[in-house]
């Protein structure tokens, strides 16, 4: 990052709905079988075939339209986009060109960390097309023969394309977390980056800043094969730098230079050219003739609209706003989807502690779900099982420390949290006892009293271990009070 | 009455009565083929073991009495450009000659439901492109009548196979005329359906907005029970009208009252053929006689027909055409030579030190590509592919397609109004009668100008039937154009029927 520029961030990305079936077909678009067993004469694109949309594909591309509060037109129609490739079986892609199915809408992205400002980034259009299949080229021993697996064509994908809203990488990666972290609450696709079901481009140039009139900017970049946010975020800093530094050196602006390809190189953490045609390419969009237009009425939207799920910002607000829980927990419990939401809610109503359990599930539940690799919906313990440990640590029958040692023991047993403090051997100390077993330490430290009584609060400390050796189900915070109550009267 | 010679309508009724057997009637057929196709040329396929095995089926089942289809035994021909499971399916193109689809067009399905014997392929202009059966890469097809004259095209197999009683029914195709053309060259009838009343699933596309599969007979009632035995709303093609198929054959035979006939005073102009003109007069005078009005009426952009017809059909072409790259089926190059070759050039222009050059070399995807598409295609593929690539590009888009869209929306919108005080409008089918093969195979245009008729039913969607209305001085078949609104081929077909049992033209046959 410079001060002497800002960096004009501008995504697509490639969703894959999340459909039983392709796009025009019905064969399955399930992830990982062997090559080509996932193909018809549709999506072969062999003579004589001829598409029909799958509905539930345009259902989910209505739902994520409605949830990022883009405009549905009545009318929308079907494109080809003309270009030969061995994994594009008919010689065209079918996608939408100038009437998308929607289009001019907004996503809000914030920092709780507030490491940049909350903003607006507008979104240009999401469009319905069908991918392609992929090509697999083997360059070993001389051969260079390439493969192609078809099971991937005719894949619904919806695509997203953002306005070049984003100013920081850091920007950039909010707005992909948000964008994924909707459309998995909206079950309109798994997300999964690692089997390409999101694919991210970005478009990337400079705007430097000087005393002029007139504006500079750099030629854009668009930047190919990124494959986790993190390289996403990388690659836009890696290209800031390089566009600054080949801006001093040759001074070439956006009108200079058409726009460049250039894919990220995960391993060297480098852009680098991709290899460039003479001319721009020429699809040669046009309507496609073997589909009919889509006519949407404003009450199918509506109904959309009306049976969205509720998305992560409302949750969040509302778990801010109605458990008076910190932005940041609130943040990062949405952050681990729907279930982990409906867990904590259930938490909190159910303890009447709405901090207290969101401090156990941000901390204890996460943190077993990372060291076991489970998944939220995997987490052992049920809502009602860790309340009645929560529960016991309101009623003091067990100490923090304590409850995570049994909270451990609850993760492979499917006992409740009493069970297992009565095997363990805890049980709540009755105040008397406390006080007894106060008064008792206190006469065996005369030093430590002495302490206190000057206000060396840590002096304290000592008389707990103490206590706990003898009775370990005390109290700490109980036992403190009562001894700094005692003292004084000493 | 040879079997042979006895329309779809007869042999049912035959088969019915027990007088045949459909083992019987497919033999007559396939000995005709046998005596007369090496003359004619119609076939490229003929399948004489599934038929007779089919046949045999039939012949049970009906013995058997058990329930059978429309067209239990009757013999059909099929144009070679509709899927058929298991059998070469060429589109008359070296790019397919070798090429099997794993699965049978909707309409080939339909036929088999129908309990109808699939006798054969016929030959066809090259993926339909042509008007005269010569751009076939896989034969010549000669016109019955007169075997130096071409039987038009691009169904002129399909045609010529009925003309010379090879079959009563045959299946063609008609993207800009291609069925009406052929069956007024070679005198049957032929009926290019609503655009969407037949699933075109299957069938190997042209130009997709206008391609429309139809029946070819020698009789208005054999169009009308061979229709209704291939119609119908198929969800398999998402284009195909969700409507239900009426049973033409059961209203054929109703006369049309009060029928307005409306006749487009253009069509009588320049560069129609005399005998032509006076053969469609005279039809329409036996219209007047059985009580027709003739009111004329004029469909100003229909001048432009042609014009747009030759912007869409080629840049529909030339996408739907794309899937052609040898990648996955279809003809490919020798891939040694083209490498060889490659390396050669590249070798060349590395020693004649040209930078530019071997920087604009083809891959060698790109070449075999290339390569092969070159070697697959003929020339008047290769014309449509430039031509529609050309006017779908960038720059050029909205001079060309776009306007064409805009041209094809009026022709529509002048048939809207002109079917709103006529029911049919009357015409000739083509300019000319069949002409000389090889006559007009260097002049594309003169060519393109056999579709003058026939296209603007193509462009607006509707129905249009052409049968025969008599003959030429040199005695060879005219056809008579009749166009209706959408899904009105009831109206055609009936129209059609008056006709033939006033006159005797459609039982007039080439002899051979």
């Amino acid at each position: 990052m410079s001060d002497d520029y800002e960096i004009i961030i501008g995504l697509e990305v490639h969703v894959q709905l999340a459909t039983k079936t392709k796009l025009f077909c019905r064969c399955s678009t399930k992830f990982g079988a062997a090559p080509n067993t996932q193909t018809c004469p549709v999506c072969l694109g062999m003579p004589g075939s001829l598409p029909v949309m799958n509905r539930e594909a345009f259902q989910l591309g209505l739902k994520t339209a409605c949830a990022l509060n883009l405009n549905v037109p009545r009318f929308t129609k079907w494109d080809r986009k003309n270009y030969y490739y061995p994994d594009l079986p008919k010689g065209y892609q079918i996608s939408q060109f100038d009437l998308p199915m929607s289009e001019d809408g907004y996503l809000f992205i914030s920092d709780p960390k507030q490491q940049f400002e909350a903003k607006k980034v507008g979104i240009i259009r999401a469009h319905l097309e069908e991918d392609a299949g992929k090509s697999m080229h083997d360059e070993a021993a001389g051969k260079a023969d390439t493969r192609v697996d078809l099971n991937r064509t005719g894949t619904p994908l919806l695509e997203i394309v953002s306005q070049p809203d984003m100013r920081s990488p850091l920007e950039a990666k909010a707005y992909l977390n948000e964008l994924k972290l909707i459309l998995t609450y909206l079950g309109v696709s798994d997300c999964n980056m690692q089997e390409g079901s999101l694919r991210v481009d970005a478009n990337v140039n400079l705007h430097i800043k000087n005393d002029g009139p007139k504006k500079i900017a750099t030629p854009i970049v668009e930047i190919k094969n990124m494959n986790s946010f993190r390289a996403v975020e990388r690659a836009i800093a890696y290209e800031a730098t390089r566009q600054y530094d080949a801006w001093k050196e040759d001074g070439k602006t956006i009108g200079d230079a058409p726009k460049q390809t250039r894919g990220w190189d995960d391993q060297a953490q480098v852009t680098r050219p991709q290899r460039e045609k003479e001319e721009s390419s020429d699809y040669r969009y046009f309507p496609d003739p073997d589909l009919a237009p889509v006519i949407t009425t404003a009450e199918e939207v509506e109904a959309v609209q009306q049976s969205l799920c509720e998305l992560p910002l409302a949750i969040r607000e509302r778990l801010h706003d109605g458990f008076g829980i910190p932005e940041y927990d609130a943040d990062v419990i949405v952050n681990q989807g729907r279930v982990a939401v409906d867990y904590y809610e259930a938490l909190a109503l159910k303890t009447g502690d709405p901090k207290m359990a969101s401090n156990w599930v941000q901390q204890d539940v996460l943190r077993v779900l990372k060291e076991r690799d489970l998944e939220f919906e995997q987490f052992p313990i049920s809502v009602e099982r860790l309340t009645t440990l929560l529960k016991a640590i309101m009623d003091k029958e067990i100490d923090t420390t304590r409850a995570k040692d049994v909270f451990t023991q609850m993760l492979d047993s499917d006992k409740d949290a009493p069970a297992i403090m009565k095997e363990m051997g805890i049980e709540k100390v009755d105040d008397s006892a406390i006080d007894d077993l106060a008064r008792e330490v206190l006469l065996a430290n005369p030093k430590a009293v002495e302490d206190l009584k000057n206000g060396v609060q840590k002096a304290v400390g000592a008389l707990i271990g103490q206590a706990k050796k003898k009775n370990p189900n005390i109290d700490p915070g109980t036992f403190r009070a009562k001894c700094m109550e005692l003292v004084k009267d000493m | 009455m040879a079997l042979y010679e006895a329309s779809a309508t007869q042999l049912l009724s035959q088969l019915e009565s027990g007088e045949v057997t459909s083992v019987e009637v497919t033999k007559a057929c396939l000995d005709r083929i046998r005596q007369h196709d090496s003359q004619i040329g119609a076939f490229l396929k003929v399948m004489d073991d599934k038929a007779l095995a089919k046949a045999e089926q039939v012949d049970k089942k009906r013995k058997a009495g058990e329930p059978l289809g429309k067209l239990a035994g009757v013999p059909v021909a099929v144009k070679d450009l509709l899927c058929t499971e298991g059998e070469v399916t060429t589109c008359a193109s070296k790019m397919l000659e070798n090429f099997v689809p794993p699965y049978s067009s909707t309409v080939i399905k339909k036929l088999e439901e129908a309990d109808a014997v699939i006798i054969g392929k016929t030959n066809m202009d090259e993926f339909a492109m042509g008007g005269s059966t010569e751009n076939s890469a896989l034969g010549k097809t000669r016109n019955p009548w007169d075997t130096s004259l071409v039987p038009g095209g691009s169904s002129g197999g399909a045609a010529a196979c009925l003309a010379a009683q090879m079959v009563p029914l045959s299946i063609g195709t008609d993207t800009g005329g291609s069925i009406r053309q052929p069956a007024s060259f070679c005198g049957v009838v032929g009926l290019k359906p609503t655009y969407g009343r037949v699933s075109r699933f299957g069938l190997i596309a042209f130009a997709s907005s206008l391609d429309q599969i139809g029946p070819m007979a020698r009789t208005a009632e054999d169009t009308a029970l061979f229709l209704e035995a291939i119609s119908g709303h198929d969800p398999a093609d998402s284009t195909s009208a969700d409507v239900a198929c009426p049973l033409f054959s059961k209203t054929v035979d109703q006369p049309l009252e009060g029928l307005r006939i409306g006749m487009v005073k253009e069509h009588f102009g320049e560069g129609l053929d005399g005998d032509v003109e006076k053969a469609v007069r005279e039809a329409v005078k036996v219209y007047e006689s059985l009580g027709a009005k003739v009111v004329d009426i004029s469909l100003p952009h229909n001048k432009y027909g042609i014009a747009t017809y030759y912007i869409i059909a080629p840049s529909e072409a030339s996408s739907n055409l794309a899937r052609f790259d040898s990648a996955h089926y279809g003809h490919r190059c020798d891939e040694a030579t083209m490498l060889a070759e490659l390396e050669e050039e590249k070798a060349a222009l590395t020693a004649a030190g040209d930078e530019v050059g071997l920087k604009r070399m083809d891959t060698s995807l790109i070449r075999m590509y290339r390569k092969s598409r070159a070697e697959g295609f003929g020339p008047e593929v290769k014309r449509r592919i430039m031509l529609g690539t050309y006017t779908l590009s960038a720059g050029y888009y909205d001079a060309y397609y776009l306007k064409a869209l805009k041209v094809r929306r009026l022709i529509r919108e002048d048939y809207d109004k002109a079917f709103k005080s006529v029911d049919l409008i009357v015409g000739p089918t083509a300019p000319n009668p069949a002409f000389a093969a090889g006559s007009k195979t260097n002049d594309p245009l003169a060519m393109y100008l056999e579709d003058l008729y026939t296209v603007t039913a193509n462009l607006a969607g509707i129905p249009a039937i052409s049968v025969p209305c008599g003959l030429t001085g040199s005695g060879l078949p005219v056809g008579m154009h009749m166009q209706a609104p959408a899904l009105e081929e009831d109206r055609l077909l009936r129209a059609a029927q008056m006709f033939q049992k006033a006159t005797d033209w459609h039982t007039k046959m080439p002899s051979l």
